[in-house]
């Protein structure tokens, strides 16, 4: 407990975890509207300002990135229940450390974007952003599987009552839907957690849910191909894959802005990360073996909802469909199983989260203009709001992968990367979602700015003031910065990819073994105190 | 000077970024000198580089020269319209995209250019956003431009997979040092060679417009002209020429697919040029000139001759934006409007137009000793050497080019004026802006080609040939290509002059004098069905519009309804059984379950009702009831004993 406290206080991931879930108790003092947004951004502003502060200190000369644990001042990691060996162990490496970034800077740009769309119970609403930050960055973080179960499970509540409370006409069937499907996936990886620390107890008399003792352990292939597929069933209704994904549509439909940037920004990444993170390192052979199954997914996901988002008549509903298709694009890299592949996709996740990210912002402030939608209702934006139809044109271009901005850095080297990696065919397939994703982006910008200004409602419309520019201002420069300079972006995380890389190969060529034991080819230790004493214990 | 090659693409990328922070309540003039400060300075450092490294690679000088020509001229026809800084900022951007494209040492950097000058392409055909027709006509562009991307992005790949990097000397010499692994089979029953190769013509079919990618060209008239002058027509649509020369390397190793490059790029070449002999709307006219001029290009770059194709590009950028830039101050002149059935006898009333525009028709139907002679006659040479059919078919559409532009000049500056009142009142000559670059493009149509005078036997003083030939590599065992002997080489001239004259003279012949209009309704009405074939351009566009674009729109609407109905149909279906599943087990929870414990309840309360009349408080009862159960008592003990 004084570790804890003694972290909370100091420079370390703790703090930057519960930094957000502390900065709500002030908001039961707090009254006035206008009082708790304020105070939200500013808590927000601080959260990303100690983000910032703490990964610009670690950044390496070159830009590298060394995994930094929290660690007790003993120098061992926090044991938080110990009889069951479940611990309190974080951990930002290079995998993590681009998407805590863009969770911490999603969160003041979502209390901004919200500052006049949401009309009632702030509180409860600020409450609701900070606490599922907490959860986000927590997951993203726990390198202790009972602790990442906890923190995954956390953040669906506050999700779950921003879709719910302040969401849109069938706000109650999406909340509902969306918290459904999670749990569907996520009693099965419960289980299949439990399995894990069960079977470590059996080798070596101990229970430990800690990833790095787990994933000493070797698997026979058939528990691997359980385990990996209740792991990636959880994964998968995040990501979404395809035919997992109907509760997306409905849940961004149906959440308020700020939700849906949440939602597309980072929520789903958490998805993809858990692939990357958990589900392949862990279970390689069984990763490899479900190649053929997750590339087609992603495939059939790049395609079809590519396709489906061409028809919608619903701005929301089309930028949420083809989130589906370009989550496809990261989950074909990472089952490329290939470095360049690995930064493109790791790369694509915050990318996708700046451009979707900005696409349901814009959308939103269309949407607190004129109550509506629909593109029916739209055309000839442009003339009367020229700085609305520049940062569109922008972000929906991004999102297309055009050079010069962010998306294109991502997907070309996912593409080139699973191309060299022997996936020439599906690469070829997915290539053609370049071409699909502009014909339903550039419908977009058609049905919304281009064109005559025929209806009488749209010829008063305000362009966007100051507080609507500024909230998209980051992300725009963003999605500019990594288009052109996408090194200075992927260095930090080549490290750790590198080595995940590495040794996801080096498992997988062993063959696996026939019944349950420890790995061959140990990793080298990799420097965390006690990590070896903890080792020794359970052998004993 | 050569370190500073970077500034002449920066330059205009830094231009258009100032242009748009100045924003479009800044003074006219400042813009103004943003927007052609910095191409100017952008061309004085090219011009600084070519002149120290004389042998630098690219067509850029041309492209260079005819900006910042092209940019003086739309100063003034611009100066009328609205969106003057947002025009100028666009032009910024294209002109260093396309700049990166032809500057850029590697694959991907040219593919940048190339995404950006498509992108500008998209925002500058739809620049008059406000009508409808023009964002339709940029997203199509757009669109039919990706899908040839789409392959240029796989080609890519498969080059980065195989050499692990995309500049271009490391794989050209890589590719030369081994020619017979280039000849593997490798994907698809190709070879590795020809996969790129193929790959890269699509993505430049869709850039330069082949068959069956040009649709989007015709279309792409929607915008300004000075753009359709510089983009659609000199610069940005020869960027897949360029590439496919620049690759040379990998299609002499791939001999199938410089074939189709070869018959691909005829094709286009005849069926435009037919197309450009109905058509009544001045750019499109034009438009169509450009694809077949294109499909030559592709039939020189399929044949080997990638000198000639470089060449034609050149001397075609500046006829071509010539003739552009007229049919502008022609427009402009006729108060916007674009019908040649309208117009008529404009000569005397637009001189210069008139003059310059005659010189850029007698350069593009292949007059002696203007420059379209000497590119188409080199691309000729080299057809009749490579394939007879093809020459064929090139020598043909000289002679439909020479019509149809000829036809165009006729129509536009002959006869009588067919508009109405109110625009003869408003004909006027363009402002001295607009005119001059027309003389200097003039000047260029005239003498461009006497860069690429062709060889004569020992009489040798080509001087372009000699300028290409570091990127020319010659790979594998093809040797140079055959060099016909000068007979036939001054036959084929002979040839081409001929066809060329017959075009004009057939041009005239229905057109000329006072003829007009009529000359051209009586061959209409001879041959009803080829004119409707022609002025509808083949129904290329219905045809597609019915099969690939609706074909598409269906199926995917049918995937909509699959996913609304089947797959979330599914879950909603399961929501449904969890529902009815949990009433069932309601009903069975409150009526059977707790039915029992109300049925023990019910019979307790039941029972009590009917046993509480034994109750009655009276001794007597109670006495006799006794004494009545003592007797039946007494009576079974007897009875059983």
């Amino acid at each position: 407990m004084i570790d804890l406290l003694q972290l909370l206080i100091g420079d370390s991931l703790t703090r930057l975890v519960f930094f957000p879930m502390l900065a709500c108790l002030p908001l039961l003092l707090l009254r006035q509207e206008r009082t708790v947004k304020r105070y939200t951004l500013v808590a927000a502003l601080v959260e990303l300002g100690l983000v910032l502060w703490a990964v610009g200190n670690r950044l390496g000369a070159g830009g590298a990135f060394e995994p930094w644990h929290d660690l007790a001042e003993s120098g061992s990691p926090i044991e938080w229940i110990p009889r069951f060996g479940i611990r309190y162990e974080l951990m930002m490496d290079g995998i993590s450390l681009p998407l805590v970034v863009l969770t911490a800077l999603l969160l003041p740009i979502v209390i901004l974007g919200s500052w006049r769309g949401i009309t009632h119970q702030w509180r409860g609403y600020s409450a609701s952003c900070l606490l599922l930050t907490s959860g986000i960055l927590g997951a993203f973080l726990a390198v202790d599987l009972f602790l990442f179960y906890v923190f995954w499970e956390l953040m669906l509540v506050p999700m779950y009552l921003l879709i719910g409370i302040w969401g849109g006409r069938r706000r109650v069937y999406a909340a509902i839907k969306f918290f459904l499907f999670t749990m569907a996936g996520s009693l099965p990886m419960l289980l299949a957690i439990l399995w894990l620390a069960w079977s470590h107890s059996q080798i070596a008399g101990a229970w430990t849910f800690s990833y790095d003792l787990l994933s000493r352990l070797d698997f026979p292939i058939a528990q691997q191909m359980l385990l990996f597929g209740a792991f990636g069933l959880a994964f998968a209704i995040k990501v979404p894959l395809v035919p997992l994904h109907t509760w997306l549509p409905d849940a961004h439909v149906e959440a308020p802005t700020g939700g849906s940037v949440v939602l597309a920004g980072v929520l789903l990444k958490l998805g993809t990360y858990g692939f990357l993170r958990f589900a392949m390192p862990l279970f390689p052979h069984a990763a490899s073996a479900a190649q053929p199954l997750l590339v087609t997914l992603a495939l059939i996901g790049i395609l079809y909802g590519a396709l489906v988002a061409w028809v919608q008549s619903d701005m929301k509903k089309l930028v949420a469909y083809s989130s589906v298709a370009h989550l496809g694009f990261v989950v074909l890299g990472l089952f490329a199983f290939d470095q360049m592949a690995w930064e493109g996709a790791l790369i694509q996740m915050v990318n996708h989260g700046l451009s979707t990210g900005a696409l349901f912002l814009l959308v939103g402030m269309l949407y607190d203009r004129r109550h509506t939608k629909e593109f029916d209702q739209f055309g000839g934006l442009a003339k009367v709001m020229p700085w609305f139809a520049t940062l569109l044109v922008i972000s929906a271009l991004a999102s297309v992968g055009l050079p010069g901005l962010n998306g294109f850095v991502g997907e070309f080297l996912i593409l080139a990367g699973s191309y060299r990696a022997g996936l020439a065919l599906p690469v070829i397939g997915a290539t053609f979602g370049v071409v699909l994703a502009a014909l339903y982006l550039l419908k977009m910008l058609a049905r919304t700015l281009w064109g005559p200004l025929d209806r009488d409602e749209n010829r008063e419309l305000r362009d966007l003031s100051l507080r609507e520019i500024l909230t998209l201002a980051p992300l725009v420069i963003l999605m500019f910065a990594i288009g052109v300079a996408p090194e200075r972006f992927l260095t930090p995380s080549r490290e750790a990819l590198t080595t995940t890389l590495a040794e996801f190969h080096e498992r997988r060529d062993e063959p696996a073994p026939m019944a349950l034991r420890w790995r061959q080819s140990a990793p080298t230790p990799d420097g965390i105190g006690g990590e070896r004493a903890a080792i020794a214990r359970v052998e004993r | 000077m050569l370190d500073l090659l970077w500034l002449v693409a920066l330059l205009p990328f830094l231009g258009a970024a100032l242009g748009a922070v100045l924003g479009p309540r800044v003074d006219k003039r400042w813009t103004t000198a943003v927007a052609l400060g910095a191409p100017g300075l952008s061309l004085l450092l090219a011009l600084g580089c070519i002149f120290e490294y004389v042998r630098n690679v690219s067509p850029e000088p041309f492209q260079s020269v005819c900006y910042t020509w092209s940019a003086a001229g739309f100063d003034g026809y611009m100066a009328h319209e609205g969106g003057y800084q947002r025009f100028f900022v666009y032009m910024n951007l294209f002109m260093g995209s396309m700049l990166l494209l032809v500057l850029g040492s590697n694959y991907l950097v040219t593919f940048v250019g190339w995404e950006g000058v498509g992108l500008c392409s998209y925002l500058l055909i739809g620049f008059y956003y406000e009508e409808k027709f023009p964002p339709y006509a940029g997203r199509k562009a757009f669109i039919v431009n990706r899908i040839g991307d789409f392959a240029f992005l796989v080609g890519l790949f498969a080059l980065v997979s195989r050499f692990g990097t995309l500049d271009y000397r490391t794989i050209f010499s890589a590719v030369a040092a081994s020619p017979e692994a280039m000849g593997e089979p490798y994907l698809l029953g190709m070879s590795f060679a020809g996969f790129v190769g193929l790959c890269l013509f699509i993505g430049a079919m869709g850039k330069s417009a082949q068959i069956p990618l040009y649709v989007w060209l015709p279309d792409a008239m929607a915008g300004p002209t000075p753009v359709s002058a510089l983009i659609h027509a000199a610069t940005m649509v020869t960027a897949g020429v360029y590439m496919v020369v620049r690759s040379n390397a990998i299609y002499q190793l791939a001999e199938g697919v410089s074939g189709l490059v070869a018959i691909v790029g005829a094709l286009t070449a005849i069926f435009a040029a037919t197309i450009g002999l109905a058509q009544t709307d001045i750019k499109k006219v034009l438009a169509y000139s450009t694809v077949s001029q294109l499909g030559y290009m592709f039939l020189a770059a399929g044949l080997g001759a990638y000198s000639a194709a470089i060449f034609h590009l050149g001397t075609h950028a500046f006829f071509k934006a010539l003739l552009f830039l007229g049919s502008g101050s022609v427009i402009h002149a006729m108060g916007g409007e674009q019908d040649l059935t309208k117009m008529g006898g404009l000569k005397e009333r637009l001189p210069s137009t008139y003059r310059t525009m005659l010189i850029g028709t007698l350069a593009i139907s292949g007059v002696p000793l203007l420059s379209g002679f000497f590119s188409k006659d080199q691309i000729l040479a080299a057809a009749w050497g490579g394939s007879k059919p093809l020459w064929v078919v090139g020598w043909l559409t000289a002679g439909l080019t020479a019509c149809y532009m000829t036809r165009l000049l006729l129509l536009t500056f002959h006869g009588e004026f067919r508009g109405s009142e109110e625009q003869r009142e408003h004909l006027h000559e363009s402002p001295p802006v607009m005119t001059w670059p027309l003389w200097v493009l003039a000047t260029g149509a005239v003498v461009a080609g006497y860069v690429g005078i062709p060889r004569l036997g020992q009489f040798d003083i080509h001087v372009f040939d000699r300028f290409l030939s570091p990127v020319l590599l010659e790979v594998g065992h093809h040797g140079e290509a055959h060099h016909a002997s000068v007979a036939v080489e001054l036959a084929l001239m002979a040839a081409s002059v001929a066809i060329a004259a017959a075009g004009i003279w057939l041009a005239w012949k229905i057109y000329g004098a006072a003829r007009g209009l009529e000359g051209g309704r009586g061959w209409a009405e001879r041959y009803p069905a080829v004119h409707r074939a022609l002025v509808n351009k083949y129904w290329v566009d219905e045809a597609y519009d019915a099969t690939v674009v609706r074909g598409t729109w269906a199926s995917a609407r049918g995937l909509y309804r699959f996913d609304a109905g089947v797959i979330d149909g599914l879950v909603n279906g399961f929501r449904h059984v969890t529902v009815g599943t949990s009433m069932l087990s309601g009903f069975f929870d409150k009526y059977v379950v707790d039915g029992l414990v109300n049925l023990v309840g019910w019979l307790t309360q039941a029972g009590s009702r009917v046993f509480r009349r034994l109750q009655t408080g009276l001794v007597s009862q109670y006495a006799m009831v006794v004494v009545a159960g003592m007797l039946v008592l007494v009576f079974f003990v007897v009875l059983f004993r």
